[in-house]
């Protein structure tokens, strides 16, 4: 493989895809590689699925600007590309008098921030909008522009929009080094060969730092990685209906409870540094902690009801904030040390919210370096989805079925997903090639049969529409076989 | 083809199902439907090819697709209609259901009597907050179960399986006849949760070792499992320190317990039992909302198919007398209660009269072992009602208890009837 284009995009979570999506307005020939089978597999699907407001940066830091920047734009970017987004505000809960007073720090943080609307809220107040709230609840900062995404789409959707401007996709492509010529890059060297490029836009998450080291850039700049780990508790179990925040301490926003757009309860995260990159392991300690933090603002919600456990990694850094004593800020900029590097880094939280005002910021920096960014007349902002069976009317499912009758054979019954989704998906822009990837698609398997009971039939599905052996089939790419062999057959 | 109204509508067609179909029938009522999601009838008993099925009804020793094709055979003889490859979507209380599938599309059906027998889910490793990463290789013993017997694939080659359960216990086996090694059964609980027929058959015949008082600390490996870390707890459940051991293995079974499946009855405003996860039901299977019924493990988890196919039966013959308006007026209820070392008891109310038409049947499960001769006791506040003996009590075995019409005064004039399971 021996390719060329004007920007190269390495790390297809969030921040990458959604540069992608943006920058394929402009008449670039742009292409995002991803080491991993599918978009979106990291910290970008593992996550709180929330579009902060912006009142918990401290003003001053890139992580407040670009919050209170991207907020905004989420109702036309999660419209264009069809992604479910709600602005169902937040509140963060005062349990003790005592906390009364961080709030209204909270609430002068928010001014400075720019955020409109934050109010506090007395705890009767609250206790009306959120009747399963402890009575030790007296207040509450409530800031209506807060909204949830659909966490497990969003990455998706921003490459597929990409897709179709033109971005090329590579999967299961790594990065290895930068080609140099003198200090200008020239282009990247990966496991499938190289690909000759003008720019590099490092958006590789929690790998930031190494990609950066490679180019002989902040070397003293680090990632470590903090997990959160997180409960999800069965929608028939139990009934809140808002994004509930504690009072933050200095290092997290604390363990929140909400009720995710998709109806179930989800608790977390707790925040522990781990020396892995990829230690995303549930622990004791962790759900200790999380339900002990989750049962202060909700006393009722019971472990027993608990679906599914998750863990993300928190890609943060040590990068200090000019002027503030601040050292864990976002990394945006094209540094001097090289030519052709766009560099971003210790994206953590709020990275998932700051996403779309990243992208735009780095077109900013292309055009500041001298790049004629030229929009392009035939950019299509607009991503077409496919049916999701279950949150059609009784008529509009009847029709798809009679227009495609796998719509009507259900495959995942907790969450109502049909056989002519998953082929949908098998078939699509990007098309998904590993059970999390048609997970993350359509919400099979997260339900409270976790996939028990869907996971032979996806499997029967994919080796059926792929033409391969149930075999091959892969949980989340090579070395994740489901499968080992077939019955009867002797084994060496 | 499909009718827009039904006497009797059976949803799922497991041995509950199958038996509340043909017992319906029998009973009067005219037009049966059984609607089931899988391509073909029979439910879980098709992937269950060991034997064990039938001791009691038939007394014959069946393997579970044998058992289920001797119902599905009845049932085509008595005359039912059948909707495979069919999902319900809704029950409402006024028991119209909506259904779909690829070859029946949607569908609507209005019954005058609906029958629940959607059956039970594994346990997962959420529900029980296994330690760990989350690679490929951890699957619910059923869900291997269904890979190696119906799809023909093995999940692994080297296994933990935790949990003492009859599904994981009977999985430990045909994984060893199908040459994969199965390192041990770890079981947190100081007894086995299974049938003791199943430890002997399946473990002791096979040299899988089982360790009671163990569980699983942590789940090792990125992408499929690697290793597994076990260690022992104490009586309240905590890991001992010093106690763990790294068992390499590539897949994790879990067989951790069974829920019954009761999605569709809470929509249909049925009441459920937190204890047993089923329907609040009489000792005709009725729930709360009339004339919906409920048979099977969608009630309570059976430990023997045999009783799941007797509850299949009372539902059915219930159902199709509530559908022809027939079914005897409530003469008095008096309300089941679980005492001494009893979890619960299905029915949770019972009838008196219906002691006059056949026996009732009380079932229990034991909260603790008792390893030396019982008696199962009903009381009607210090009276004793009646009194049987058993020569030990497991958790993982059921306890039955038979009223007859002996007992139909005792009931009569009671309030409620307690329950216990007691040494002898």
């Amino acid at each position: 493989m021996s390719q060329t284009c004007d920007v190269l995009i390495i790390g297809g979570g969030v921040v990458g895809c959604m540069v992608a999506r943006f920058l394929s307005q402009y008449d670039q020939k742009i292409i995002l590689i991803e080491k991993e089978a599918d978009v979106g597999m990291g910290a970008s699907s593992a996550n709180s699925a929330i579009i902060h407001a912006g009142h918990d940066p401290l003003p001053g830091t890139l992580k407040a600007a670009m919050n209170t920047r991207a907020n905004p734009m989420w109702d036309t970017v999660a419209a264009e590309l069809s992604v479910p987004f709600e602005r169902r505000g937040s509140y963060v809960v005062a349990s003790r008098p005592e906390q009364m007073a961080r709030l209204e720090e909270l609430l002068q943080r928010a001014r400075q921030n720019g955020v409109p609307g934050a109010v506090i809220l007395t705890g009767d107040e609250l206790r009306t909008r959120e009747p399963a709230l402890s009575p030790e609840a007296c207040g509450a900062l409530f800031t209506p522009c807060a909204g949830l995404i659909d966490t497990l789409l969003i990455s998706l959707a921003a490459a597929e929009n990409a897709l179709q401007n033109g971005v090329q996709i590579l999967l299961e492509t790594a990065f290895e080094d930068f080609l140099f010529e003198g200090r200008r890059i020239v282009g990247v060297r990966t496991n499938r060969g190289e690909i000759r490029c003008r720019w590099v836009v490092n958006a590789a998450g929690l790998f930031s730092d190494e990609v950066m080291h490679k180019a002989g850039v902040r070397p003293d700049f680090r990632i470590t990685p903090r997990r959160g780990e997180y409960c999800i508790l069965d929608q028939a179990e139990t009934s809140i209906h808002n994004v509930l925040f504690p009072v933050p301490s200095e290092v997290s926003k604390g363990i929140l409870v909400l009720a995710s757009l998709h109806g179930n309860t989800l608790v977390g995260p707790d925040s522990q540094l781990v020396a892995e990159k990829d230690n995303e392991d549930i622990t004791p300690q962790g759900m200790e902690e999380i339900w002990n933090g989750a049962a202060q603002l909700v006393p009722s919600l019971n472990p027993r009801h608990v679906i599914a456990t998750f863990a993300g990694l928190r890609a943060t850094g040590n990068a200090s904030t000019p002027g503030l004593d601040y050292h864990h800020d976002f990394i945006i900029e094209i540094p001097a040390e090289v030519q052709g590097l766009v560099n971003l880094g210790g994206i953590e939280s709020p990275g998932l919210t700051a996403a779309p005002a990243i992208a735009e910021r780095v077109i900013e920096l292309l055009r500041d370096a001298g790049e004629k960014l030229t929009p392009r007349k035939d950019w299509n902002p607009i991503r077409t989805p496919r049916p999701r069976f279950r949150e059609l009317s009784r008529a509009e499912q009847a029709a798809l079925i009679a227009k495609d009758p796998r719509y009507g054979r259900v495959i995942c019954r907790c969450e109502l997903v049909t056989e002519g989704e998953i082929v949908a998906e098998l078939h699509g822009p990007i098309p998904a090639r590993t059970y999390d990837a048609i997970k993350r698609r359509t919400w099979l398997g997260t339900g409270r049969c976790l996939g028990s009971f869907d996971m032979p039939r996806v499997v029967q599905i994919m080796a059926q529409e792929l033409g391969v052996s149930p075999i091959e089939i892969t949980k989340r790419g090579v070395g994740s076989n489901f499968l080992t062999r077939p019955t009867k057959a002797v084994e060496e | 083809m499909i009718k827009d109204r039904y006497d009797v509508v059976i949803i799922g067609s497991g041995p509950g199902g199958l038996a509340a179909a043909i017992t319906a029938r029998q009973n009067g009522a005219q037009d049966v439907l059984i609607i089931e999601r899988d391509l073909e009838p029979g439910g879980i008993l098709l992937q269950c090819i060991h034997n064990g099925f039938g001791v009691e009804i038939f007394k014959q020793d069946l393997p579970g697709p044998s058992y289920a094709q001797r119902f599905i055979n009845e049932a085509k003889s008595v005359g039912v209609d059948w909707l495979m490859d069919t999902m319900v979507l809704d029950v409402t209380p006024d028991r119209r259901i909506l259904a779909m599938g690829k070859h029946s599309g949607m569908v609507e059906v209005q019954a005058k009597a609906v029958v629940m027998a959607m059956g039970c889910r594994e346990r997962t490793r959420a529900q029980i907050r296994l330690p760990g990463a989350r690679p490929a290789g951890v699957y619910t013993a059923g869900t291997a179960q269904r890979w190696v017997n119906v799809e023909g694939y093995m999940p692994g080659k080297q296994f933990v399986i935790l949990g003492s359960g009859d599904i994981g216990m009977i999985m430990a086996r045909r994984l060893t006849f199908e040459g994969a090694k199965v390192e041990r059964v770890l079981e947190i609980m100081p007894y086995l949760t299974g049938l003791t027929r199943n430890y002997v058959q399946c473990l002791l015949d096979n040299d899988i070792p089982l360790q009671l008082r163990h569980t699983v600390k942590r789940i090792i490996g990125r992408k499929r499992v690697e290793a597994i870390e076990s260690v022992m707890v104490d009586e309240r459940w905590q890991p001992i320190p010093g106690t763990e051991e790294i068992i390499p293995c590539d897949t994790l079974l879990l067989s951790v317990g069974l829920i019954p499946e009761n999605e569709l009855s809470r929509k249909a405003g049925v009441n459920l039992d937190p204890i047993t996860g089923g329907p609040f039901v009489d000792d005709g299977f009725q729930t709360n909302v009339p004339g919906i019924f409920s048979a099977g493990n969608v009630v309570h988890v059976y430990d023997l198919v045999d009783w799941v196919t007797e509850a299949g039966r009372t539902a059915g013959k219930r159902a199709a007398l509530y559908a022809q308006g027939k079914l005897p007026p409530d003469n008095k209820r008096v309300q089941l209660k679980a005492a001494e070392n009893v979890r619960y008891v299905v029915p949770h109310t019972m009838n008196s009269v219906s002691l006059t038409e056949g026996d009732v049947r009380l079932q229990m499960r034991v909260r603790q072992p008792i390893e030396e001769p019982v008696w199962v006791e009903v009381r009607s506040g210090d009276k004793l009602v009646a009194r049987k003996g058993e020569p030990y009590a497991r958790p993982g075995e059921m306890v039955t208890m038979t009223l007859t019409a002996k007992h139909y005064e005792d009931v009569q004039h009671a309030n409620e009837l307690t329950v216990a399971v007691i040494k002898r």
